[in-house]
């Protein structure tokens, strides 16, 4: 008889691949936005 | 078109629509992946991995949809020379980047108890690869471009060209022999059972939003880094230095 393959793991696996990858890059995104305006904010300002 | 292509105008809408774009992605796509976890019951035939099918099938089709809006906007910014057309493109590419990553990844990850193997050499998984090597192309091209101070134009035809590989990915499975399953989906039908396709459009739209806003985001970012640039050469200019130094 064959055994099984837990199939929850993959699932799992799959899940935390896509989201991390998707909170990083929005994370970053806005720091990135963040920075930059206020770079200029502070260029306009001197 | 031309409305939106004043750099002010564009920034009061970006401002605007940034944050309750993101909220509404978060949101729709937190909903759409705990629905996938929790409420669906397993498939007949794969098993309880059928609820990798929304995050598998919303972040290829963004991989996708990222590279058709570099070709759409660099389109633009050739014929009609669109000032926010290239800053577009160049928005789109990493969110397209991370995407098409995290496709292949869930994808390879979900092939593992499915077809026995992480990954196939064959036409679909290969395009789909192609399309990740295009984007770490077309990224490295207009930073280099951006760097330089060259215009935008070599990347804006690499963009157009590198379009081909769209239809391509397409059509792979249906022109070559594949264990990646044939389209579910086409206009105007489904095969897939509404139980599975619900929560794939949610995850879709939902993830379509964090897109929206993540373009949003980075074009804001490159235009105040213009604007920072611009202003610091004028004040250079000013004061009778040489602009390199503030580049």
């Amino acid at each position: 008889m064959r055994e099984s393959l837990d199939q929850w793991p993959f699932v799992w696996a799959a899940y935390a691949v896509v989201v991390l990858a998707t909170l990083a890059l929005l994370g970053w995104s806005w720091v990135a936005m963040q920075r930059a305006e206020k770079r200029r904010d502070e260029a306009r300002q001197r | 078109m031309h409305f939106y292509a004043n750099p002010t105008r564009f920034l009061k809408i970006a401002r605007w629509l940034t944050v309750p774009l993101l909220l509404a992605g978060l949101a729709l796509t937190g909903a759409a992946l705990a629905w996938s976890l929790i409420m669906l019951p397993p498939d007949r035939l794969m098993g309880e991995t059928v609820r990798i099918l929304p995050i598998h099938v919303a972040t290829a089709w963004l991989g996708m949809a990222g590279w058709t809006s570099i070709a759409i906007a660099s389109l633009i910014e050739l014929v009609w020379r669109h000032p926010l057309a290239a800053i577009a493109a160049r928005a789109s590419a990493v969110p397209g980047a991370v995407f098409t990553f995290a496709c292949l990844a869930s994808g390879s990850i979900w092939a593992r108890p499915t077809w026995g193997t992480w990954w196939v050499w064959d036409g679909r998984l290969t395009s789909m690869l192609v399309l990740l090597f295009l984007y770490l192309g077309y990224i490295a091209l207009t930073a280099a471009l951006a760097r330089e101070g060259q215009p935008s134009r070599i990347a804006a035809i690499f963009g157009i060209v590198g379009v081909i590989n769209i239809p391509i990915i397409n059509r792979s499975v249906e022109w070559w022999n594949s264990l990646h399953q044939p389209a579910s989906i086409t206009l105007g039908q489904s095969a897939i059972d509404p139980v599975f396709l619900w929560p794939l459009l949610a995850a879709t739209v939902g993830f379509s939003l964090l897109f929206g806003a993540v373009v949003l985001m980075r074009m804001r970012a490159l235009l105040a880094e213009i604007q920072t640039e611009a202003r610091l050469r004028r004040r250079a200019q000013q004061a009778g230095l040489p602009s390199e130094n503030f580049a």
